[in-house]
């Protein structure tokens, strides 16, 4: 395996830890250390010019006359202060980003523009509905398209993100159950499931039992049909796993809850390995969230804004939450409160203000567009060659659990077996930093010990994937071998392991000076 | 396709080495019935980005856009001057294409903006600690109210009739799942608050009382007094702020003793965007920090003494407590977090209250100049930068009216209270500083007509 540049740092090369010599900035040339705005910034300080002069304002024993404390930069130093900051975060932008369930696809500069159009960017929610008419339409095409991707009824676009999205469909069951006179308490849950999942069904007042997973990585289906009965109001189940296998069974469990009067909830965070290529409503799913943030590419800004839109069922659809977009010949219109009684009746109500993240369906819709359908089936493909490829070129090396169960999808699973006495998974997340990577997800699916998973995504060429294997070999090797200097990598990143145990025990929250 | 690196080459030469005939072998776990052939039918195939910016600016132009014209929307969402620096920096590819800060070294520019955050929302709302935000206003103050919940193991939560509806709404939903009782009602066309009767109002089973401010109608109040009655029955004092720019010019909720303050920051750096993304500010005194929802940016040091930062108290959130998380929150609005954090450095202190004063006086010169309109009068005895008007007449078919001469004249309450006959001729108007005097001339004339 040839490096990209192969005459660049290699990790025996220096294995005794940073270079120690210091400057009088505390700066390395390109790598410029950036005090805090409170220790730079002055309550005096404005970056911004007003046009007028005000009188005083009359608001008696309202006035807020105390100093607020609030820090102002001129506009010179608030562009430095934030861009020096910016250089202190790895991204996408600079390289490989396999943070296994995440997604971390390129995101289109094209979708930043289309979002930024005025018709989007400067509306407001409230307008009347004869002047936002592409605004609804914007929302009304990236619903379709949802739906026919999905094969699926309906779709509820207001979810904020995965985790709002999961509530949004864990509430549609609890809202079908009641229409049917049922008070059934207990979702399902596979051990493997993401942490939202659990925490979903709690938030909405479900009792969550788990799902046992049969050897090769997925759900007994013959354990989770023992269990069904009238008390279960449905499973929550992640499709392809967090082990990145498709749930063979799927559709024998879909029919199975159905039978027993459940509904399949199915996290979509990994749609990507699927999308244009599987269809889930054939497969007897009742609801799902898409991620537009990680399937579409909408961009993860340092974690967050998201978007979670929630694909529905027939049998869901009608209680899906307001406000949302129909189409009356040619022209777009909103069911909200007052018109919902004759339109939409048993919805469950309305979970946000406003109608979700406009800012993300147009970069969604952008993004959905320029591939086609036929570019989206591509897009699965190549994310899951991709991952196939790093599960084969490094299970000779790191323990792969499921390496027996057939290809994986999107995202290839190690453990840390195999490792030496006292090095963990933790140390070859932070070598792979020295390498110039993103560290893959780490402790997660819980199901494995020291799990690593890592999904390279469809956006990275063969050329990065060769290069990231021969790293993460290295750094696989250098673990197995008791390599002291692994233990304290990083040792060229802006800051060395961090103290995590003394910020959780001595909060430091805000800035006290 | 310009997304997609790999070559066909190199497709065949990955299959052969993970020992797969062809693409369909890696799939072969998909049950027949749920196999496609070819590409899903009935959707359009790839598109070159000429064709999609024509496509997408189309759409754009079937919009009355805001700026096009005089603009006097707020009710939760309020259009104000952002820098151009602000969104520059926001597309810097370091924080745009970044991750949730999992690995600290190699993300401190978020962690360090985040703990910048958190300390520009505690100042601004005079609380102890912020978290790094959450989706939006709304689902803040349903958190608020379910962390007073816990806070308090009483469930019955007062909210105050000039809370936004659909606030309201959010929290009726989820009170319906959660067993939690929620004591609400519409607001009625007064110039006072329903505050007094609030504190009267609050009983052993109280867990909060939620008030807006300023609130839906645009009116302030001291809450002092509320927040003794909350103190001395156990309850907890929950302030909603959805115009975050008013407390460059009022005191601050925290300042007059609510326990927990949440917000909608979007009128600072974010934008109107239709509706999202936003970003929620959830702020509460320090001794509540350990039942907050969502991420908390903490300050620590590393191997070598520096100073650094960290997500922290993770042992309240999902990816670790799951089904006893306090929050089931994961994504939040982190890049919305940054562009209010540049904004607000960009104003600082000065620039804030210079702004607020601004908004303040023009909103003063707006009402003073609607209320000249022929049986329209004036609600409100205080206001920062909405007001309610009360029409001789519907509210909603004037706006309609309004915006065929060009003008979006506000949110009329029929629209936010459809059930509710008694606000119908009620007219919320937000004045902010992008408002000009032709703009108020404009409205005023308009509305003169329409009402003739």
């Amino acid at each position: 395996m040839t490096a990209l540049n192969p005459a660049g740092w290699r990790p025996e090369m220096n294995a005794g830890g940073a270079d120690d010599s210091t400057t009088f900035t505390g700066n390395r040339a390109l790598m410029l250390e950036e005090p805090l705005l409170f220790e730079i910034g002055s309550t005096e300080t404005t970056g911004v010019d007003f046009d007028e002069d005000v009188a005083a304002a009359d608001l008696g024993p309202l006035a807020r006359s105390a100093p607020i404390g609030l820090p102002g930069l001129s506009e010179s130093e608030t562009v430095r202060h934030y861009t020096r900051l910016s250089r202190q975060n790895y991204a996408i932008d600079l390289g490989l980003f396999p943070l296994g369930s995440c997604t971390m696809k390129h995101n289109p500069r094209l979708n930043e523009k289309v979002a930024r159009m005025p018709g989007f960017a400067d509306v407001h929610p409230l307008q009347p509905q004869e002047t936002v008419q592409g605004a609804y339409a914007v929302i009304h095409e990236l619903a379709e398209w949802l739906v026919t991707l999905t094969g699926m009824h309906a779709v509820a676009m207001s979810p904020k993100a995965g985790a709002h999205g999961e509530l949004c469909g864990v509430l549609c069951i609890k809202a079908a159950l009641a229409a049917r006179g049922e008070d059934r308490r207990v979702l399902l849950v596979p051990e493997s499931a993401h942490g939202t999942n659990p925490a979903t069904a709690a938030f909405a007042g479900f009792t969550v039992e788990d799902i046992p997973a049969n050897a090769e990585g997925r759900v007994d289906l013959a354990a989770l049909e023992e269990r069904l009965g009238p008390d279960v109001a449905g499973v929550m189940i992640t499709n392809p796993n967090t082990c990145g296998l498709f749930e063979r069974d799927l559709k024998a469990i879909s029919d199975a809850v159905h039978a027993a009067g459940g509904y399949i909830y199915c996290d979509g965070a990994n749609f990507n390995a699927i999308v244009g290529r599987v269809r889930p409503g054939d497969l007897g799913v009742d609801a799902m969230h898409i991620n537009l943030h990680k399937t579409f590419s909408t961009p993860h800004g340092g974690g967050g804004p998201g978007s979670g839109p929630v694909v529905l069922s027939a049998a869901l659809a009608p209680f899906a939450p307001l406000p949302f977009v129909t189409k009356d010949g040619d022209r777009f219109r909103l069911i909200e409160e007052e018109n919902a009684g004759e339109a939409h009746p048993d919805s469950f109500g309305r979970m946000t203000a406003f109608h979700g993240q406009m800012g993300m369906f147009t970069r969604a819709l952008a993004y959905i567009l320029s591939h086609g359908a036929d570019g989206l089936k591509q897009v699965s493909e190549d994310a899951v060659i991709n991952a196939n490829y790093v599960l084969r070129s490094l299970e000779d090396v790191l323990e792969a659990p499921f390496a027996a169960s057939g290809p994986c999808m999107h995202e290839a699973l190690f453990s840390d077996k195999g490792l030496a006495e006292g090095f963990s998974t933790l140390d070859i997340a932070k070598g792979l930093i020295d390498e110039g990577y993103h560290p893959m997800t780490v402790y997660f699916p819980l199901v494995v010990h020291g799990a690593m998973l890592i999904e390279p995504t469809e956006t990275e060429s063969k050329a990065v994937l060769d290069q990231f294997i021969g790293a993460l070999r290295s750094i696989a090797l250098r673990a197995k071998n008791g390599d002291p200097a692994l233990k304290s990598a990083p040792h060229f990143a802006p800051r060395a392991r961090l103290d995590e145990t003394l910020a959780a025990r001595k909060p430091v929250l805000r800035w006290e000076g | 396709m310009r997304y997609l690196p790999l070559t066909p080459d190199d497709r065949a030469a990955m299959l052969a080495a993970v020992g797969a005939a062809s693409i369909d072998d890696l799939f072969a776990d998909v049950p027949a019935e749920a196999r496609l052939s070819g590409p899903i039918p009935g959707l359009p195939m790839h598109a070159s980005e000429l064709a999609v910016e024509r496509h997408m600016a189309a759409l754009s132009r079937q919009s009355r856009v805001a700026g096009d014209g005089p603009f006097f929307l707020g009710a939760g969402a309020y259009r104000h001057h952002v820098p151009a620096s602000v969104d520059h920096l926001i597309q810097r590819g370091e924080f745009l294409t970044a991750y949730t800060p999992y690995q600290p070294e190699i993300a401190q520019g978020t962690l360090q903006m985040l703990f910048e955050f958190q300390s520009q929302v505690a100042r601004l709302f005079g609380t102890d600690v912020a978290n790094a935000s959450m989706y939006d206003g709304s689902t803040a103050c349903w958190e608020a109210i379910v962390m007073a919940r816990r806070i308090t193991r009483r469930g019955k939560a007062l909210l105050s009739t000039g809370l936004h509806p659909h606030y309201r709404s959010v929290a009726r939903t989820m009170a319906t799942y959660t067993g939690d009782t929620l004591v609400d009602g519409d607001p009625t066309l007064e110039p006072g608050t329903d505050w007094a009767a609030l504190s009267r109002a609050i009983d052993k089973d109280t867990s909060c009382v939620v008030v807006q401010y300023p609130d839906i109608l645009g009116r302030i109040d001291d809450m002092s007094a509320l927040a003794e009655a909350c103190q001395a029955a156990g309850a907890l004092l929950i302030a909603v702020v959805t115009e975050p720019v008013a407390l460059g010019l009022i005191k601050a909720p925290g300042e007059m003793g609510a326990d927990i303050v949440v917000g909608e920051g979007q009128a600072i750096g974010v934008g109107l965007q239709f509706g999202g993304p936003y970003v929620g500010l959830f702020a509460c005194k320090s001794k509540y920090v350990r039942q907050m929802p969502g991420r908390l940016c903490g300050e620590t040091v590393d191997a070598n003494g520096k100073r650094g930062f960290v997500l922290t108290l993770s042992t309240r959130e999902q990816h670790i407590r799951r089904e006893k998380a306090t929050s089931n929150i994961c994504t939040n609005s982190g890049l919305c977090a940054l562009a209010f954090s540049i904004h607000m450095t960009l104003l600082g202190e000065a620039g804030l209250r210079r702004l607020a004063a601004i908004n303040h006086q023009r909103a003063k010169a707006a009402a003073t100049e609607l209320a000249k309109v022929p049986g329209v009068s004036l609600l409100n005895a205080a206001f920062f930068n909405e007001f309610t008007l009360v029409l001789p007449t519907e509210a909603r078919p004037v706006i309609h009216r309004l915006a065929e001469k060009g003008i979006l004249g506000g949110v009329s309450l029929g629209r936010l209270y459809p059930d509710n006959d008694a606000l119908a001729n009620g007219l919320a108007v937000a004045v902010t500083e992008t408002v000009t005097e032709d703009d108020i001339a404009a409205f005023a004339a308009a509305l003169k007509e329409v009402l003739a």
